[in-house]
């Protein structure tokens, strides 16, 4: 059967086209690889990076030390042994030496005693278990409060926008220092009451100036989040998805929970990650200042304060805690850094 | 740009002025009060006080009073610091903390800017990985902590710089290290990553082929593109810097505003805590309108609206 020459100006189909696929056609379409999705493809990048995966295991160790180790510890961290004030590292009291020679075995302190005979060993850690708790509750203040305001801000535009950036800029311009020691007065009172009620009690075991630490924290310190979720908003909302799913009738809220809030879930990653030293910074100048944590609770702040009056005759009693501090505020920046490389979208 | 202008400065006032209102209120609300704390004063004598700086008047009519004085710029008496008023507190101890502030402020812009533009010129190279971990390092280290180390070192233990106060210009070293660590370490890292990116750019590549030398291409050519993060950074950092770090100016003894500033805060000495305030929001706000313009000028496609 000879086929007919076809017109060029033809509107028929060609039948060939439309044959079923052969196997070895459809071969070529089977995913040979599964697909990576966002977490993987950052993770794996992550996982390639020296640096951050160092930095991610000092803050595990450090993590360990300063929420795992003071439970086993013999020592506590108020507990006050007698003739045993202003020990040197590694040195026993009298009274130990002699249980010591008994046959006793005495958990030595590491880094001796302060003037009141409390280890120091076990005060550095749970210093530096009160700064990363107060690192990173802070950091999740800020994330969830940072991140309302700002998408907020950035979905809604007009009045709305206009009015949070001017409280965004009046609170970049009241002194910090001035609402904190204000607001941590302020608040002793109210937070003692409260912790009388039941149920509050935790308030107590805490200390009502972390309480107020964290108001603080909470009432100041998200207007940096606020800024970049913001920008990221409103470059994200121009996106079609959006204008699909509102032709959907999905609600504001919906559009902002679902579809812009996760498409910026690597801002909100690494800027919270970043956000942990530097709060770690601000209790440890604040305990600095005397109006951080309450004694006898350490932080490393406070402890490093305390050490600067006895600095010629105990240098290593302030080197132990700014150590501590060095290290944990330079392994969260690394790995913050290193979060930044792998799930932020424009350094791919 | 001249109406732009004007906004700012609009906007500005404004927010001196909400800011002042709220310090105002809050200051006044929390519990306490400047004539509490002190020892021997009987019931009657802390009536005859406050009746003499008016604090026994509601409270509305002391925040009139206050802001009709304020509109003459006067900021009012000490209260703790008998005899002083608060503009001439300010003017004695603000050139104190501008003068360091400045310095370190210099400090840090041209070493930070300098170190990032080699690191990213040398990318990978032993200088980058060393200037990477020194900016690094830098930025994790609390202001308290580098001076005293710093005082320790140089000061108790080899004894080569005076410790305290600002008498003579060796003394100046300590407090500018200090106070420059941080914004120099933090301008280094900025700028190296500002610099990367414009580094990969056509234009970059143009410039060479046209025979421009790398010192002209990295500090002419690439230097007036990559600055702009770093302009942003350091408005609110020279308004920091100048109105003085609490924590350094007490390990010095140094008698600059931001101690004094604390020290009104815990004493509750009202008209220096307002006083204070307005002065230190008001540079804040001048800072950010003048990083604005410089923009402007730094980059002329950015246009003012």
């Amino acid at each position: 059967m000879e086929e007919k020459k076809k017109n060029i100006l033809s509107m028929q189909l060609n039948v060939d086209d439309f044959v079923p696929a052969s196997p070895d056609e459809k071969e070529s379409l089977v995913v040979m690889r599964e697909s990576v999705n966002f977490w993987q493809d950052g993770f794996r990048r992550l996982r390639r990076n020296k640096i951050a995966m160092t930095a991610l295991v000092v803050v595990i160790i450090m993590l360990i030390l300063a929420f795992i180790v003071p439970v086993f510890y013999p020592y506590g961290y108020e507990q006050q042994i007698k003739g045993a004030e202003r020990l040197a590292p590694m040195e026993y009291s009298s009274t130990e030496l002699e249980a010591i020679a008994n046959g006793e075995s005495v958990f030595p302190h590491i880094l001796g005693t302060d003037q009141n005979g409390r280890d120091y060993c076990i005060r550095v850690l749970v210093g530096a278990r009160v700064s990363m708790t107060v690192g990173i509750v802070a950091s999740a203040l800020i994330l969830l409060i940072g991140a309302s305001i700002g998408a907020i801000a950035g979905f809604f535009g007009g009045m709305v926008d206009m009015v949070i950036m001017r409280i965004v800029d009046i609170l970049y311009t009241v002194p910090d220092v001035l609402i904190i020691i204000l607001l941590a007065q302020a608040l002793q009172f109210p937070l003692q009451n409260l912790a009388k009620v039941p149920g509050f009690g935790w308030i107590t075991a805490m200390g009502p100036n972390m309480m107020s630490m964290f108001v603080v924290f909470a009432l100041l310190y998200w207007v940096g989040m606020a800024r970049i979720v913001r920008g990221q908003i409103m470059v994200l909302k121009q996106n079609e998805y959006v204008t699909a799913a509102k032709a959907l009738g999905a609600t504001n809220g919906r559009v902002i929970k679902k579809h812009l809030i996760t498409n910026c879930i690597g801002t909100l990653i690494v800027t919270t990650t970043l956000q942990i030293p530097s709060s770690i910074f601000t209790e440890s100048f604040l305990s600095f200042l005397g109006i951080g944590v309450q004694a006898p609770m350490p932080s490393l702040g406070s402890l490093a304060s305390a050490a600067l009056n006895g600095l010629q005759t105990y240098p290593e009693k302030l080197f132990a805690p700014a150590v501590m501090i060095f290290i944990i505020i330079l392994s969260f920046n690394l790995l913050g850094d290193g979060l930044r490389d792998a799930f932020d979208p424009k350094m791919k | 740009m001249a109406k732009y202008i004007v906004k700012r400065i609009l906007f500005g006032i404004a927010t001196a002025f909400i800011v002042a209102t709220l310090t105002f209120f809050i200051m006044n609300l929390v519990p306490g009060g400047p004539f509490l704390s002190e020892k021997a004063v009987t019931p009657a004598a802390q009536e005859a006080l406050e009746a003499k700086y008016g604090l026994d008047k509601p409270l509305f009519q002391q925040y009139l009073t206050y802001m009709g004085d304020l509109l003459h710029g006067d900021l009012g008496d000490s209260l703790k610091k008998r005899g002083f008023t608060v503009n001439r507190i300010i003017e004695t101890k603000f050139p104190v903390s501008a003068r360091l502030g400045g310095i370190a402020m210099l400090v840090a812009f041209f070493l930070g800017v300098p170190l990032g533009c080699i690191a990213a010129y040398k990318r990978g190279k032993v200088v980058d990985n060393f200037i990477i971990v020194f900016s690094t390092a830098g930025i994790a280290i609390p202001s308290f902590l580098s001076s005293t180390l710093l005082m320790y070192i140089l000061s108790t233990k080899l004894g080569l710089l005076p410790s305290l106060g600002l008498s003579e210009p060796k003394s100046y070293i300590m407090p500018v290290i200090a106070l420059a660590l941080y914004p120099t370490c933090y301008i280094a890292r900025l700028m190296r990553s500002s610099m990367l990116d414009v580094i990969g750019q056509d234009y970059m590549r143009t410039a060479r082929a046209k025979g421009v030398s790398t010192f002209k291409m990295i500090f002419k050519h690439a230097l007036r593109n990559a600055i702009l993060p770093v302009v942003t950074y350091m408005g609110p950092l020279l308004a920091s810097l100048m109105t003085g770090s609490f924590i350094i100016e007490k390990i010095f003894t140094i008698p600059g505003l931001g101690h004094e500033f604390v020290g009104a805060i815990t004493s509750r000495d009202y008209p220096l805590i307002m006083g204070t305030t307005i002065f230190l929001a008001t540079f804040i706000i001048v800072m950010n309108v003048v990083v604005d313009i410089l923009y402007a000028f730094i980059d002329p496609r950015i246009k003012l609206k």
